[in-house]
């Protein structure tokens, strides 16, 4: 029922991987730590999601914010490693279709 | 004769922190009751919404307040009732806002909230809504399943 957040910074990119559940309780964490890296100019923010055992619009909302932000600054989101129910989350509210959504993990960091 | 069931409630405050602790308590119910995995993380993102949208109108007007939740455990489906405690808000208006993204939505106005009712009404079998002084969220999931599966290729297509 927590989140644990890991970030590095690679020049533009940002890594974040995270672990737990993603609700109304975790959610503000996540969007506490991710936001201010969205604020900069073209920036590149690659969110590892292989380890979120849960996810609900709460998070959604999370993403959907860094989308916008990020885009408005030129910069790019893109989610990883989604297990089919994340997916399947981000397809029935048709943000799979608006969104950079990959299932793979990216490798060779 | 009145259908058998089991019932169990629980109070929680209506805090962000206790809604995971919902969640706990009704994945031990729905696998109880010999739900699928599938099924299970169906329920547990549809109810959770149900206790994030009392607990958020409590915290948005800073009132505290208690949610309760009620499980109908009966043969064939789990109905689970999320009722806050008194505190109105506007059915309709948060209607109105729900539903979908679609690709052509620009990306200036996505919205960042009101997916939670679109949520639960895509996940459950039935849905049902009171709203008196508070409001009452009743959902039902059956066992099979079944239905949930067409709603969704519905949703999708």
């Amino acid at each position: 029922m927590n989140i644990s957040i890991s970030l590095t910074e690679i020049g533009s990119e940002l890594h974040a991987k995270l672990t737990g559940e993603i609700d109304a309780y975790t959610a503000p964490q996540v969007k506490e730590s991710l936001h201010p890296y969205a604020e900069k100019a073209g920036v590149k923010m690659i969110v590892d999601l292989t380890d979120v055992s849960y996810m609900d619009s709460t998070g959604l909302g999370v993403f959907v914010g860094l989308f916008k932000k990020l885009k408005s600054e030129n910069g790019n989101l893109i989610l990883t490693g989604l297990s089919d129910r994340l997916k399947r989350l981000f397809e029935i509210t048709g943000l799979a279709d608006v969104m950079n959504v990959n299932t793979e993990v990216e490798g060779g960091v | 004769m009145r259908e058998a069931f089991d019932y169990i409630e629980m109070k929680i405050p209506a805090m962000p922190e206790y809604v995971g602790v919902i969640r706990l308590t009704l994945s031990g119910i729905a696998s109880r009751m010999g739900f699928t995995y599938d099924l299970i993380d169906d329920l547990k993102i549809a109810v959770s919404e149900a206790i994030t949208n009392a607990v958020q109108h409590a915290y948005k007007k800073d009132e505290g307040g208690e949610v309760v939740v009620g499980f109908g455990l009966y043969q064939d489906r789990l109905e689970v009732m999320v009722a806050d405690s008194g505190k109105s808000f506007d059915i309709n208006k948060a209607r109105d806002e729900i539903g979908p993204y679609n690709e052509n939505s620009q990306i200036e106005f996505l919205r960042e909230g009101g997916l939670g009712l679109y949520l639960i009404e895509s996940l459950m079998d039935e849905v049902k809504i009171h709203q008196n002084e508070g409001v009452t969220v009743f959902m039902t999931k059956y066992l099979e399943g079944e239905q949930v599966e067409r709603n969704v290729e519905t949703i999708s297509t």
